[in-house]
This record gives structure tokens, C-alpha cells and sequence, in this order.
């Protein structure tokens, strides 16, 4: 019990005399605050996402071939299939139509894609969630896109993809197969890709390599590929955000190192007393480890809190700017939270225990010479 | 007799940890309760054979960066350099780095 007390008593000195410097202290805790807030609402947002993205992408194509010609994706004549079908292990081949198309009206960029099953009735669209909100478009709306030949073509919007699959749907502009080749001007014979099913995927990447010799031509691109592609695209350690982090980090580390360090003549002086009214130096490297703790721990969890709410509760708000870019068309999701405690316990050691540590030692050395001399600085 | 500056700490502490607990509680909750989107979301990719997020629609790599070009994103003209915004945010997927 009478730990306990010693330690609420050295706590009360602490939070008094960091009152004492108000000014400095609160400062010194809003930039805490903003740094955990960045790092920890880029590691909620990247883990959530990524998550997310191996758990539903699992549905993807096993193989997709695609054609190149000259380092860039081109269309794919029926001819190919007939060539790759025959593969040993090849279950079923499906060609795909899909492409990209400007809306130049909103300056907005949609996918269109034909879907096989149930295919959608010739002179109307199923539309994402994403291009009904751009387009303020609803069902039995007429929409206008402009052909390859020039003309205007009108599709009649039949449904609109719930938005409870925006994350992949947000974009999508489904058509008919004749709808499609009139707008893209994609020749009949031809489609952008191909997927593959496989009978044994342990058997991929012999099929792969098998395709890679029969058609040079075509890069075959296998679904370990695309859920890679999610588990390093947002890798925090990399990318823009972590240009602009560093910078704030190193910022917060020279700032909190200075404070942190190098203690004040005033610092000194109270230490100096503390000394001559008789605390031990246990007892004032206890007041400082305090001191660090109170600083650091209150930083770290009140830029968790804010981050878990701007990141689960506020959709990303503040990063929206940066992650729109130039999009006219910006997918709204909420993302499923999730937190991965081994993460949480990095940002901790990597916030809270070198800010603590830093404020120890320098109070150590200052706490373990004359306070008689100290008090003279 | 007013309340030590300790008490007020340590409640603020248990308040802030009383919030993290509540998060992850909130975090399990949601994951149960988005089952139908995830299914939604499932569906949608196994009948249309779909291969990406839509998270970016301003540049056709950031679309669909699993089907990305090799020579992406410098693929407007020859010595042409990366100029949408969101192909800065993201790093290169594993497939096209290992070429």
C-alpha cells in the first residue's frame, strides 16, 4: 500500500509541475497526438483494407491471359483459345470483354464489362453504386455514351449494383456484348482477356510456364498474383504517405528529443531542490519516468481513439483528398474494422518507450551530481 | 474535497483504455455483422471474374493494378514519368517488380 501511495504522491509532483509548463507541454502533446494519429490511421486503413482484399479476392480467376504486343496489353483473338483450352490441367476457358471508357461530361472514368451470366439485355446497363451518384442516375434513366464511330449511343439503366459491394462494383458499367463492341469499337473475333479455371491449382505454375512456350506472346497472370498484389500495394512502409510521415516523425523525433534531453535550467533547478529537501534519486528519476509516461501514454492512446474513429467511423475523411487524386469517381466503402494487436504493440514500443527512456537518463545525470551546484546554474 | 490530480490521470487512462477495449469489442461485432457484404462483395467477383479493388479510377494501372502493363506507369511515351496522383500512394504489385 505504501508503494502505491509513493508512487500517486510522485504522480500528483508530476502532473503539478508539468501544469507548471502548460504551455510548452500541451504543444509538445498535440504534435504526440498528430504523429500517432497519422502512423495509426495509416496502419488501421492499410490493415483493414488488405483484409479485406485477401478474404474476397479468393474469389478471383485462377489463371487471366492477357496479350502483349509491343509491352502493352492488346486484344486477344478467339483464335487463342483454341490453342490454350487444349493445355493439360485447363478445366474451362472464358473470354472476357471489359475496358475502360471517359465519361467526358463529369470527367469521370468507368469499367465496362459484359458479363456472361445473366447477360444484360441488349440496350440497357446495370451501373455501380459509384457512377449513379457521379451521374445522379436512377433506374429507367437514359445515359448517353459516345461511340467509336463518333455517335451517341442511350442505355437505359436497368439496376444499380448494391452498394454493399462498391469496394469492387463502385465503377462498373455492365452492357451487352453488342452494346460493348459499338462503344469500344472492340472488333468482333476479339476480347481483352482470357481466364482460365484449373483442375489442381497446386498444378499452376507448370500450366502457367505451359501457356508462357505455347503462346509468347501472353503473360498469364495467377491468382497468387493478385492477392500479392493487395498484400504489398499498401504496404505502409512505403509510398508517398511515408515521405510525408517520415518527415512529420523526424520533426516529432528532433522536437521530442530536445525536450526530452536536454532539460531546462529550470528543470535542473527543481531537481536541484528536490535534491535538497531530501528526495533520493530513485525517487527523482521515478518523478520523471512519470513525467514521460503521462506525456507519452495520454499521446498514444488519444491518437489511437481518434485514428479508429477517422478511420472506421468518418470513412478516411482526411485522407480522402490524397487517395481521390485526380478521380472524379470516388468509391465510398466503409471498411470492416480490424486490428492486429502485434501492430498496436509496435506503434507502442516504437512511440511511447523511446520518448520515456530519453526523458530518464538526462534527469539521471542531473539527479546524481551536487544539488548544491545544480541550483547555482 | 477536491480530487487528486492522480485519480484524474488514472480515470482518464482507464477511460482511454476502456475505449480500446470497447474498439476491439467493435472490431469483432462489425466483422460478424458484414458477413452479407462480404458475401455481396464474393459474388460479385466470382460471376463477373473480377481481379481488383476499386480503390483509384483516375489512372487504368491504380484501376487494375494486378493487370497492370509491364512498362507501367510509364506508359504514356517514352520517357514519360508517373503523374497521377494515386500512383505515388501505392507500391508496384510483387509480380511486375520481380520481372
Amino acid at each position: 500500500m505504501n508503494r502505491i501511495n509513493k508512487h500517486r504522491n510522485i504522480l500528483d509532483f508530476t502532473l503539478s509541475s508539468l501544469l507548471r509548463r502548460k504551455r510548452k507541454n500541451t504543444a509538445l502533446v498535440l504534435v504526440y497526438i498528430l504523429v500517432v494519429f497519422g502512423l495509426a490511421s495509416v496502419l488501421f486503413s492499410t490493415q483493414a483494407l488488405k483484409r479485406e482484399a485477401c478474404s474476397i479476392l479468393q474469389r478471383s480467376p485462377e489463371v487471366v491471359i492477357q496479350r502483349l504486343v509491343a509491352g502493352r496489353h492488346e486484344l486477344i483473338p478467339t483464335s487463342y483459345i483454341d490453342k490454350i483450352k487444349d493445355v493439360r490441367g485447363v478445366q474451362t476457358v472464358k473470354r472476357r470483354l471489359w475496358g475502360y471508357y471517359y465519361d467526358p461530361t463529369v470527367g469521370a472514368n468507368y469499367t465496362l464489362m459484359v458479363p456472361d451470366d445473366p447477360a444484360v439485355a441488349e440496350g440497357t446497363i446495370v451501373i455501380g453504386k459509384g457512377v449513379a451518384r457521379t451521374l445522379r442516375a436512377e433506374k429507367g434513366d437514359l445515359l448517353p455514351f459516345k461511340a467509336n464511330d463518333g455517335f451517341f449511343v442511350s442505355l437505359e439503366v436497368g439496376d444499380i449494383i448494391s452498394s454493399d459491394s462498391e469496394l469492387v462494383s463502385s465503377d462498373l458499367v455492365l452492357m451487352n456484348e453488342g452494346d460493348f463492341r459499338q462503344i469500344t469499337g472492340v472488333p468482333a473475333g476479339y476480347f481483352t482477356d482470357m481466364v482460365l479455371s484449373v483442375r489442381n491449382v497446386k498444378e499452376l505454375p507448370t500450366i502457367a510456364e505451359k501457356i508462357r512456350r505455347l503462346a509468347p506472346d501472353t503473360r498469364p497472370i495467377v491468382k497468387d498474383d493478385i492477392l500479392r498484389t493487395y498484400e504489398t500495394i499498401f504496404d505502409w512502409r512505403g509510398g508517398i504517405l511515408l515521405v510525408i510521415l517520415a518527415g512529420a516523425i523526424m520533426a516529432f523525433i528532433i522536437f521530442a528529443w530536445d525536450k526530452a534531453s536536454g532539460l531546462s535550467s529550470e528543470e535542473r533547478k527543481e531537481i536541484g531542490i528536490l535534491k535538497g529537501i531530501g528526495w533520493e534519486t530513485s525517487d527523482v528519476i521515478l518523478m520523471k519516468f512519470w513525467e514521460g509516461t503521462v506525456i507519452s501514454l495520454s499521446s498514444f492512446l488519444l491518437g489511437c481513439v481518434f485514428a479508429y474513429i477517422h478511420i472506421f467511423y468518418a470513412s478516411s475523411a482526411l485522407f480522402e483528398p490524397v487517395l481521390k487524386g485526380w478521380a472524379v469517381l470516388y468509391p465510398k466503402f466503409r471498411l470492416i474494422p480490424y486490428i492486429d494487436p502485434l501492430q498496436l504493440a509496435t506503434l507502442f514500443f516504437l512511440t511511447v518507450i523511446p520518448y520515456t527512456v530519453a526523458t530518464i537518463i538526462p534527469s539521471w545525470r542531473a539527479a546524481t551530481v551536487d544539488p548544491d551546484s545544480v541550483m547555482r546554474l | 474535497m477536491s480530487a487528486r490530480k492522480s485519480d484524474i490521470f488514472i480515470l482518464f487512462i482507464a477511460l482511454n483504455l476502456s475505449a480500446f477495449l470497447f474498439f476491439f469489442l467493435d472490431a469483432l461485432s462489425m466483422q460478424a455483422d458484414t458477413q452479407k457484404k462480404l458475401s455481396e462483395e464474393r459474388a460479385m467477383i466470382e460471376k463477373l471474374g473480377l481481379t481488383d479493388l476499386c480503390l483509384f479510377t483516375d489512372a487504368r494501372y491504380m484501376r487494375h493494378p494486378s493487370m497492370a502493363d509491364l512498362n507501367t506507369p510509364f506508359q504514356d511515351h517514352p520517357t514519360s514519368i508517373e503523374h497521377f496522383p494515386s500512383g505515388t500512394l501505392a507500391e508496384p504489385p510483387r509480380h511486375l517488380r520481380l520481372r
